[in-house]
């Protein structure tokens, strides 16, 4: 009988995030429910003022907002990455393909976010161009909008759309496709109703992939976005640095992680019954595949099998 | 079956995998079903494409203009020699980059490694906590994870700075170390490591001999994503980086904040080609990762 070292092996990693992660979220939760400080920090007092303040109209707009931003620029960029798997998944140099997608993608986020300021700035790329072919020599708007920043949103999440999408895709079986033509179906029928069912799972992953931190999103909107486009990220983010109340900003961001939570379990509650063989590890890893935030391995876990 | 040959080496990989390819492609074409051109995906994927890079094609552009302006005035290295002769700051922001991509990455992928073989070699009773730990950080809003970090590093006290910055990116780089060594040891035979351990080898032996051996590529890409994730992160350092903790991407921000110069133009530049350089060699892997 060999002896368990399991919990060995696992405590340095247990401690550490039990520390670093969970106490600061046991944190933030707990300061969520107590009075704001005078000079930030918080006061021992039990209280709902943070939830009350919650409440109030800027506040829910924000929130609606944010919701109605992260849905569209998701939309945008599932309804962009699906045909974009598609033919990598079917062409003949994948590797290339993917190459492509990914390089832009490993350049570093601000830049990414710099070069959309200089594309679409007063003294920009597009207003030059503008001006060089005679029309408006004053200039247009172009930044510091909602439609800029879902732009520049689906700009920087489409990779990790692609990247899950390609490798379900990957895995589908194109006879299927042929079998449906064969059988009458028109080409877009036997899409909708063969393919699509088949890469559900791949859809699932990278919905979830574009929509979780699209809607945590805190850079895009502050470089890119204006006052119309303020989201939830950003108000956390003043409510700590500026307002410097912290009980509200905890609030928000235990908002956001509730939302975000509800909506990963929604989708992975369904998941189990599509895919019967991946039962071993929990639902969610097999859901998160590998793809995560580097979106380097999309779905690893479903392609071991 | 892919996943089997890794074991093997990385030129093995390859031509295994390149066989498999051919392979397949013969017997569609014998059966006469070779794929047609996908024609409106591929437009689309192209269009993709270019507006994928259309950014940084503008921006390299743009860094060798000679006009601090959107306006082109002529060609010149003027940016580029301000990028690598006179900009000290932005040096010691890129060396704090790497000290913080390298620590951290390593120590991520010390704890991350050993969880993953405990939870992939045994059942104990924290096993669920471990697991859910080690995901839940990762499908969380940047934004709460640094918020959070950053209430606890003032609740106990500690000195924002490079420690603070350490400690945000090791735990933000753990959940993906675990979930890729957990997938590299899953693929592996469990047979070897019970063989090692009945001829006789110790715990740490069989450590050190069998199982890491066995999980190095896997090891090895948690690594570099770690070192990538490090490097890349914004949001999370904006939150707890303190005083002489600036890091690259802190200091591009505070850059395009206040007052552009086009040395950010040059730097992105070369970035973006270090980047490819880079990335380029390895896009066989890159497949190899994603499809597997």
């Amino acid at each position: 009988m060999k002896r368990n070292y399991g919990m060995a092996y696992a405590a340095p990693q247990a401690l550490w995030l039990t520390v670093f992660f969970a106490a600061p979220l046991l944190i933030i939760i707990a300061y969520s429910f107590l009075k704001k400080g005078l000079y930030g920090g918080v006061e021992l007092h039990l209280s709902l003022q943070a939830y009350i303040d919650m409440a109030n109209p800027t506040l829910l707009l924000v929130t609606l907002r944010t919701l109605w931003m992260s849905f569209v620029a998701t939309l945008i960029t599932i309804l962009i990455a699906l045909p974009c798997g598609y033919s990598i998944a079917r062409s003949k140099n994948q590797a290339l393909r993917l190459f492509l997608v990914i390089v832009p993608f490993w350049t570093n986020f601000l830049v990414r976010c710099y070069a959309w300021i200089a594309i679409l700035g007063n003294e920009g790329f597009v207003n030059q161009a503008l001006r060089f072919l005679g029309f408006r020599p004053e200039g247009v708007q172009f930044l510091y909008n909602q439609g800029a920043v879902v732009l520049v949103l689906v700009y920087m999440y489409l990779p990790y759309a692609i990247l899950p999408l390609f490798s379900t895709i990957d895995k589908f079986d194109f006879t299927l496709l042929e079998a449906a033509r064969d059988l009458g179906a028109s080409k877009m029928q036997s899409y909708i109703k063969v393919m699509l069912p088949n890469i559900k799972g791949g859809i699932v992953t990278s919905i979830l992939f574009t929509f979780i931190p699209i809607f945590g999103a805190y850079a895009v909107p502050l470089l890119i976005g204006g006052k119309d486009s303020y989201m939830l990220g950003n108000v956390i983010a003043d409510q700590l640095t500026k307002t410097r109340n912290w009980p509200l900003a905890s609030a928000i961001s235990m908002t956001v992680t509730l939302l975000t939570a509800i909506s990963v379990f929604l989708f992975a509650l369904r998941k189990p019954k599509e895919h019967h063989i991946e039962k071993d590890m929990d639902p969610l890893a097999s859901s998160s595949g590998g793809a995560g935030r580097n979106g380097l391995v999309g779905g690893s876990a479903e392609g071991v099998r | 079956m892919a996943a089997r040959v890794h074991k093997f080496g990385p030129l093995r990989i390859a031509a295994l995998f390149h066989a498999r390819r051919i392979v397949r492609k013969g017997a569609k074409a014998a059966i006469g079903l070779v794929p047609k051109k996908a024609l409106g995906s591929n437009i689309i994927y192209w269009l993709v494409i270019g507006f994928l890079f259309m950014p940084l094609v503008v921006l390299i552009a743009y860094s060798f203009n000679k006009s601090r302006s959107g306006e082109w005035t002529g060609f010149s290295f003027v940016w580029y020699q301000k990028l690598f002769m006179d900009s000290p700051d932005l040096w010691k922001a890129f060396q704090n980059s790497v000290i913080i991509a390298f620590s951290s990455a390593l120590m991520a992928t010390v704890l991350g490694t050993l969880a993953a073989v405990g939870t992939a070699r045994y059942s104990f009773k924290l096993k669920s906590y471990v697991a859910t730990m080690s995901f839940i950080p990762m499908i969380l809003p940047e934004i709460v994870v640094g918020v959070s970090l950053l209430i606890f590093f003032a609740g106990i006290g500690l000195q924002l700075g490079m420690m603070t910055v350490w400690i945000a990116h090791t735990t933000f780089n753990i959940p993906f170390v675990y979930l890729l060594v957990s997938a590299r040891l899953e693929e592996s035979d469990p047979t070897i490591v019970e063989a090692a351990r009945d001829l006789g080898a110790s715990e740490l032996q069989t450590l050190f001999r069998v199982i890491i051996p066995m999980a190095l590529p896997g090891i090895a890409s948690a690594f570099l994503t770690a070192i990538t994730l490090s490097l890349e992160d914004f949001v999370i350092t904006f939150f707890v980086s303190g005083p002489g903790a600036t890091t690259l991407p802190l200091y591009i921000y505070s850059m395009i904040r206040f007052g552009v110069s086009p040395v950010v133009n040059a730097l992105s530049a070369v970035m973006v080609a270090g980047t490819v350089l880079l990335v380029y060699p390895l896009r066989n892997f890159l497949k190899v990762f994603a499809a597997r």
